[in-house]
């Protein structure tokens, strides 16, 4: 079970936010703020569990898991999606683009652990 | 001295000569050979039906009494042939094309078809013939007598009435026979026309050999008899202008209104043309017959004895100074005059007593429809034999009842005034489309009842119709009645008097109430083609070959209907007549199929006028063309309305499309919207969330971890609060519930205060504002307070994205006319074009940076405030930095002072 956690978030208290409760659960957390560089970063990184904010300057987390799915690479890596638009549209959107779980913001610390340690035990 | 044998048998020969004859010509006619039967010349001789024995032998008497006034009776027609020739002309026409049998036909056909006015008319033809035929029966009755009473060698008076008896039967027997030998107004009576062509010249030869012996036998030439009349008491007789003018006026009338005149210049008429002939042979003819009726009038009173009768000077003359042989030819002219007249008169007569009387009565009767069958024939011969028969019944009654003691001019001029009464309604008829049934209607009894209680009824004489107090104090003493002063009119001449009243109540009737009624659709229809009937029927020598008809149809049908159509439906028609080609023959079936498939484009009135027009059975009448030009406009209202309608439609259509867009475009602006709104709630609340868990749960965190998530948590809040505050801010601004608080204020003032709001009290990002104080200077009258909200919101904007490594901005303040412009440009890399555009929508955030405060909705908010103070706000291109360009009024234009009131609809659909 590997520990590595991409966090692509553009917003800087939610990225803190998100490193301090998963660090304390013994996480390692990187951090990616920008979308048309997001691809490559997650390439470099090569983490075990993506967590993908959707509204991000350049290049939105739709566009990024599409991406993430096409390259083979990466294409199974466990990909959680984060929105704070809230719209079941947004939903049936990255379901269709095969996102493994999809959480609206606000969200409950626990239930972000809860998810990330599911997500990381398959 | 004649023997009366031998003058009854010359008088039979003369009648048994005229059968051969009428005999001849018939048998001549039926075996197609007509040629000089129907020549000019018969034409013309067959008109003089006009001289009767009244014209004879009156005449001379009429000039022993009057003078020169007899000329009247032949200026009237003379003037008519020569004047009014072409009246005739378009009588004959009429007759022609309308196939008219009698005058009364002609008056009952022109208003109508109307029966009643034929019965009035009939029933005037008969009141005022009957005493004519009379005449005409006492003329010869009294020419017999005059030899009778010259034969003083002793043979027997024969009984005056059983001769008018034989006379009339001989007459009827000969007009039954020539008379009825068919039916058809068409197939004219050419015995009888010819009989009396020949009657014509034989008056003529015995007048003129009368005035010949009177003038050269008796008299010494034409110069002594020049002598004789100068000094003849005749000389001297007053010429009674207002008699001449009526006389004249009677006679003229008499052309167009007896029936026997009508019989032989109308219906007998073979060729148009024979009327041009007629209109100077006639008059020759009438100016002959005249001419030597002074001498022997003249001669008579010179030689006869006192008291003798001058109506008879043509026949006593010759006889009482031994001319034995010229006084026969005499009495053969008489007769002759008499009897043309009664053959032709009967005819007339019985032509219209059948048509109009006796037919109606007997279907009416039968209660049968009319149907033309071999039956309906026979029995319309056998109703004009019998009508003829009652004619001259009624002609030998009336004679017997006055005992022929009048005089025959008085007789004959009182017929000519009851005949007359048709004239308003048959010139009226051919000359006034606007005459009507009612009108005719209305003249004719009116007429006809003056004329009878006027004129007729008293000619019996004081005391026999009319009792002696009744013509000289009026009805019940009304003076004003008098039969012979009606209307106070006293002391005229009694003819002249009933002439003057009978003609012009009548016209004003007519005339009157023609002009009160509208006339009906048939009327109409019967009225355009009598008045116009030179406009429709070109010729009368026949129509245009079926042949030609049908091209004439074909070219007509390509126009409407188009080649291929028209083609088509012409030769399926010719293939159902079992014919090759595209000319089907132009039967009444294949004509009303073409009508309606031509009504299909153009209208019912339009495609039958122009058929009607091709075919040449019917005219356009005025209905027709009123029709045409109502269906045209109609087809014009129709198709603009049309053209409108899709014109409108197009228009709902666009304005549906474009509202549909808008809403559609404004749906999925409130999704954008709302998802925005989402997006900016939740992040700030995600991250107060977040932190408050992780300090809640309070286990090892440092201190100084605590105060910054703390910190965190109430930046975000405040964010979230501003948030709200904006929202609401711009929901207000758009709705147009803002209250602007105008008051006076200087610029400079209010740049200062957006300046100071927005100085950091920390040193880190600040930046210089460079202004120049002294072009602020400028009083307005504004909302102080939304004013600076813009400069703060332009000033933060620039500090917060001005990229610059020193960041400068600079305030350009100016008055420009009524207004004040305002520019704010930075240092900065500016906005790119392609933002430009929407940097003042709602959520248009264009950098990443979610710096403290902003939301998305600055400008958005910035636009609406300048909208609400009068002014505006826009992007400024090409300044370097990022700038932005503020106009305002110096005073808020009064629309947008109360506020509220303005701009909702939009805003309403802008926040929707």
């Amino acid at each position: 079970m590997g520990s590595n956690v991409l966090l692509i978030e553009d917003e800087p208290n939610i990225i803190e936010a998100i490193r301090f409760i998963l660090a304390r659960d013994g996480w390692h957390v990187q951090t990616h703020s920008e979308g048309t560089s997001a691809l490559a970063a997650v390439l470099r990184a090569r983490p075990d569990l993506l967590i993908l904010d959707v509204m991000l300057p350049g290049r939105s987390g739709f566009d990024i898991l599409r991406d993430i799915r096409a390259c083979a690479e990466i294409a199974a890596l466990p990909v959680l999606m984060l929105t704070a638009k809230g719209q079941s549209r947004d939903r049936a959107m990255a379901e269709s683009l095969g996102v493994s779980r999809f959480m609206t913001k606000p969200f409950s610390n626990a239930e972000m652990l809860a998810a990330v340690r599911d997500l990381a035990a398959r | 001295m004649i023997p009366f044998d031998i003058l009854v048998a010359v008088c039979v020969s003369y009648v048994a000569l005229l059968f051969i004859i009428a005999f001849m010509a018939e048998r001549r006619a039926s075996a197609g050979r007509v040629g000089w039967l129907r020549s000019p010349l018969v034409y013309t001789l067959s008109l003089s039906v006009y001289c009767t024995a009244w014209t004879f032998y009156g005449a001379v008497g009429y000039a022993a009494r009057s003078g020169l006034e007899f000329l009247t009776i032949y200026l009237g027609p003379t003037l008519v042939l020569v004047g009014w020739w072409w009246a005739l002309r378009k009588l004959v026409r009429i007759g022609k094309t309308q196939r008219i049998t009698s005058i009364a036909d002609l008056i009952s056909s022109r208003y109508g078809k109307s029966n009643a006015l034929g019965v009035i008319v009939t029933l005037l033809a008969v009141v005022g013939t009957t005493p004519y035929i009379a005449l005409q029966l006492q003329s010869v009755t009294l020419s017999f007598a005059v030899f009778v009473r010259a034969g003083t060698d002793g043979w027997a008076l024969p009984d005056v009435n059983a001769t008018a008896l034989w006379v009339a039967a001989g007459l009827a027997l000969f007009t039954v026979l020539f008379g009825t030998r068919n039916l058809d107004a068409n197939e004219r009576h050419h015995g009888v026309v010819t009989a009396i062509a020949v009657e014509a010249v034989v008056k003529l030869v015995a007048l003129v050999a009368v005035g010949i012996f009177v003038v050269w036998g008796v008299a010494d030439g034409p110069r002594d008899m020049a002598i004789r009349i100068s000094e003849s008491p005749l000389a001297g007789t007053d010429f009674a202008a207002g008699r001449w003018v009526g006389m004249t006026f009677l006679s003229a009338a008499a052309i167009f209104t007896l029936p026997r005149m009508f019989q032989v210049l109308v219906v007998e008429n073979a060729d148009e043309r024979h009327l041009a002939t007629a209109s100077w042979a006639f008059p020759l003819y009438l100016f002959l017959m005249s001419l030597f009726v002074m001498p022997i009038a003249v001669i008579g009173l010179a030689t006869q004895p006192a008291g003798a009768n001058p109506d008879l000077f043509v026949l006593t003359v010759p006889l009482s100074l031994g001319q034995e042989g010229l006084a026969t030819l005499a009495f053969l002219g008489g007769f002759s005059s008499a009897t043309s007249m009664v053959i032709v008169a009967a005819i007339a007569l019985s032509t219209m007593v059948s048509n109009h009387i006796v037919m109606p009565l007997w279907l009416n009767w039968q209660n049968t429809g009319a149907s033309m069958s071999g039956d309906v024939r026979k029995l319309v011969l056998r109703a004009r034999r019998i009508s003829i028969a009652g004619v001259l019944v009624l002609g030998y009654a009336y004679f017997r009842l006055t005992g022929g003691s009048e005089a025959l001019a008085s007789i004959g001029l009182i017929s000519f005034t009851g005949v007359a009464q048709a004239l308003p309604a048959l010139l009226g008829g051919i000359f006034w489309r606007g005459a009507t049934r009612r009108g005719a209607g209305a003249g004719l009894l009116i007429g006809l009842a003056v004329w009878l209680y006027t004129l007729f009824l008293p000619s019996f004489g004081a005391g026999s119709v009319m009792s002696a107090g009744l013509l000289s104090d009026g009805p019940w003493g009304v003076a004003w009645l008098r039969p012979q002063a009606l209307f106070g009119v006293d002391g005229v001449d009694p003819l002249l008097h009933a002439v003057f009243w009978s003609i012009a109540l009548n016209s004003f009737a007519f005339i009157g109430v023609s002009l009160w009624g509208v006339p009906g659709p048939m009327e109409r229809l019967q009225g355009a083609q009598f008045v116009n009937v030179f406009d429709h029927s070109s010729d009368a020598q026949g129509w245009m070959q079926g042949a030609a008809e049908a091209e004439d149809l074909l070219i007509m049908a390509q126009r409407i209907l188009g080649g291929t159509e028209a083609q088509a439906l012409f030769q399926r028609a010719a293939v159902a007549q079992g014919k090759t080609g595209y000319l089907p023959d132009t039967t009444p079936a294949f004509l009303e199929r073409l009508e309606r498939e031509l009504a299909g484009s153009v209208g019912a009135a339009t495609a039958h006028a122009m058929v009607g027009q091709i075919v040449g059975r019917s005219s356009i009448s005025v209905e027709d063309l009123m029709a045409m030009a109502d269906e045209t406009a109609q087809m014009m209202e129709y198709s603009s309305q049309l053209e409108a309608k899709s014109a409108e439609l197009e228009r709902t259509a666009r304005q549906l499309r474009e509202a549909n867009e808008k809403l559609t475009e404004l749906s999925v602006q409130k999704d954008a919207f709302l998802s925005q709104i989402s997006h900016e709630l939740r992040t700030p609340m995600t991250s107060i969330r977040a932190f408050s868990e992780i300090l809640m749960g309070g286990e090892d965190l440092r201190i100084e971890d605590r105060r910054w998530y703390s910190s965190i948590i109430h930046d975000e809040g405040i964010r979230l609060t501003r948030l709200l505050d904006d929202l609401l801010d711009l929901s207000v601004l758009e709705n147009g519930q803002v209250s602007l608080n105008l008051q006076p204020a200087n610029l400079r003032d209010l740049i200062d205060r957006a300046v100071a709001a927005t100085t950091e009290p920390k040193g880190d990002g600040a930046i210089t504002i460079h202004r120049d104080r002294a072009a602020e200077n400028i009083e307005l009258v504004t909302d102080t307070d939304r004013l600076c909200q813009v400069f703060i919101n332009l000033i933060v904007n620039a500090r917060k994205y001005c990229t610059a490594d020193a960041p400068e901005l600079r305030i350009d303040a100016r008055r420009q006319g009524d207004g004040v412009l305002l520019d704010f440009v930075d240092n900065g890399s500016g906005i790119p074009k392609r933002s430009q555009a929407i940097i003042f929508e709602k959520f248009a955030r264009l950098s990443d940076r979610n710096a403290a405060g902003g939301a998305g909705l600055g400008l958005a908010i910035c636009r609406e405030i300048m909208g609400r103070l009068g002014g505006s706000i826009a992007y400024l291109p090409g300044q370097g930095g990022a700038a932005f360009r503020v106009q305002l009024p110096l005073r808020p234009p009064e629309t947008s002072a109360p506020a509220g009131s303005q701009g909702e609809a939009p805003a309403q659909l802008n926040h929707a």
